[in-house]
């Protein structure tokens, strides 16, 4: 996969992320490398070898279906920099 | 030249947990906003979503009942976009191994029987409500909704008209129904249908290019976005433009749909598994068990209706389409033959008064058995059919027993013969007009007189009583 100034800015604008040139110019060089390590792991043969879906070895960790009371909605809010009517207020979004 | 529109749905229902899919808020629908909400479900960092264990029986019930293959192993993944409703910027939903996969569900529309293949049911958590604020041009979020547990139930492109995506709708919806997994409720957006519509000159093999529409929350905006979308597409290609393939989203309203997002990109999903939850393993001994608590389906109900109580295809269609209206009719008939004239009460009066008063099938305000009580009294002669009506209404209106009923107003029948006969006099004597018209040969005149008697009793004269005595009276 060839990762080149416009992959950067692609991802970027996906994440909502404002990067410099010249942050932009590192980043291209760190992911460069990381995709170049990749592109090494894909010779190995792994045809036998079954995707991997979570590290460790466990399955099924599960909660009962029983609903106890939220939090209070004063401390959800207390870090939101906007909020009215006992809602979260952000900039307008436009679908 | 000639087209044909083929659809596909993405249908997504809540499931009717007691609890969020990754926390213990309530699912409630409703309440203040931003009171059934957490830390797990505003997406706080640092905390951890476990999965509740129903949402994996309900995915697992959803795919059985509607013949799908059930995955051994699947596992949850990170479906990454910048949107306000969700706080964490990704929603949590299955990728690449989906709970359940390859399944069908036979409709019928104008009497003909067409299997529709279902692509995948997956596992996913809704998003919060935004509300626009124009004046301020700000948006508010509540967060009660987000976490809420969803199924994605995706169908094939198998659909060829508006018609038949209804007749899938209400297959499905009454499956869920009868499952018990999702209330199904489309006003509170409990159920709700994005629809894949293409369209082809007739012959062609290839599909066209397809758009999505979303914002469809009624049956009835379903059929008219269907129908918008197919002519402002064959318009389109007959002009020599491009479909583009393309989110768009139904203005019901308006009665036109416009693109939703213009950016390409915005599909650019980065689906990664997600770390923070382990998989799923549904091995043969919980499958079965969910396998045998499944109640039985409202296909195999429908063909019991027609073998076992010999009613027509289209009663037990209308009578198994709602879980709650065939436990009712089953109900009123438990002891009761006459199963045909139960049908043709809850069919006719009980829907239709139902629909006047804008009530839901939930709803009914009085006892099944009650409806039995009142085709008793038919079969015996005890009421005319005239005044069952205006019993069934009272019954409706006031949940009183129809025996009651009609004992305390006076209701039954009047055959005393005494009676009717000074009735049929009187009658005579005030209509000598059409007494006269009788006598030269006018039937009609006949009819108008026994009407008449009918008045006078208030309807309850016995009509063939009453026809015996008029022809002797008339004849004398």
């Amino acid at each position: 996969m060839e990762i080149t100034k416009n992959t950067i800015e692609h991802i970027a604008n996906l994440s909502r992320l404002d990067l410099t040139e010249e942050e932009k110019s590192m980043l291209l060089f760190d992911m460069k490398q990381i995709i170049a390590y990749m592109d090494k792991l894909k010779e190995l043969d792994t045809s036998k070898v079954k995707p991997t879906a979570h590290v460790m070895q466990i399955n099924n960790v599960f909660r009962e279906d029983k609903s106890e009371p939220s939090y209070p909605k004063e401390k959800l809010l207390a870090n939101a920099p906007l909020s009215e009517g006992g809602c979260f207020k952000v900039p307008k979004v436009v679908e | 030249m000639e087209y044909e529109v083929v659809i596909g749905l993405e249908v997504h229902a809540e499931l009717s947990t007691k609890s969020k899919i990754y926390c213990s808020c309530t699912t409630e629908f409703g309440g203040e906003p931003n009171t059934h909400a957490c830390p797990i479900c505003i997406g706080m960092p640092g905390v951890l979503p476990v999965l509740n264990k129903k949402v994996v029986e309900y995915a697992v019930r959803t795919g059985l009942a509607t013949n799908c293959h059930i995955a051994q192993f699947s596992k949850q993944d990170r479906k990454n976009y910048f949107y306000p409703d969700l706080p964490k910027a990704f929603q949590t939903s299955q990728y690449d191994i989906p709970i359940c996969s390859s399944g069908h569900i036979d409709i019928e529309v104008e009497g003909r029987t067409k299997r529709i293949g279902i692509t995948r049911i997956h596992i996913e958590e809704d998003a919060g409500k935004l509300i626009h604020d124009d004046q301020q041009s700000a948006s508010l979020i509540d967060f009660n909704r987000c976490g809420v547990p969803l199924i994605e139930i995706v169908s094939e492109p198998d659909m060829r008209s508006a018609q038949e995506v209804i007749a899938y709708l209400e297959s499905l919806k009454a499956i869920l129904e009868y499952i018990d997994v999702c209330n199904c409720k489309m006003q509170e957006g409990s159920l709700r249908a994005d629809v894949n519509l293409s369209v082809r000159p007739i012959g062609q093999k290839e599909f066209g290019t397809r758009t999505e529409m979303k914002n469809l929350n009624s049956f009835k905006a379903i059929v008219r976005a269907i129908e918008g979308e197919t002519k402002r597409q064959i318009e389109a290609i007959e002009g020599g433009a491009d479909v583009l393939q393309e989110t768009r989203r139904w203005d019901d309203v308006k009665g036109i749909s416009y693109s939703m997002r213009s950016k390409e990109e915005a599909h650019d999903y980065r689906f990664f598994p997600e770390p923070d939850l382990m998989p799923i393993v549904i091995d043969d001994k919980w499958k079965q068990e969910i396998e045998e608590s499944l109640p039985e389906l409202p296909e195999v109900r429908k063909k019991r209706y027609i073998s076992e109580f010999g009613l027509p295809n289209y009663d037990a269609s209308i009578l198994t389409g709602s879980k709650v209206l065939a436990d009712f009719f089953e109900e009123a008939v438990k002891k009761f033959e006459n199963k045909k004239a139960v049908a043709n009460w809850i069919m006719g009066d009980l829907l239709r008064l139902l629909k006047e008063k804008e009530m839901e099938v939930e709803k009914i305000p009085f006892p099944a058995e009650y409806i039995s009580k009142l085709v008793m009294l038919i079969d015996k002669g005890t009421i005319s059919g005239t005044i069952a009506k205006k019993v069934f209404e009272k019954m409706f209106d006031q949940n009183r027993d129809p025996e009651i009923i009609v004992k305390e107003e006076g209701l039954e029948v009047l055959s005393d013969e005494n009676t009717l006969v000074v009735v049929v006099k009187k009658v005579l004597q005030s209509n000598s007009p059409s007494v006269e018209d009788y006598r030269k040969g006018k039937q009609r005149a006949f009819g108008f007189l026994v009407g008449q008697v009918m008045k006078e009793t208030k309807g309850k004269a016995n009509p063939k009583i009453v026809n015996r005595i008029l022809k002797e009276e008339l004849e004398k």
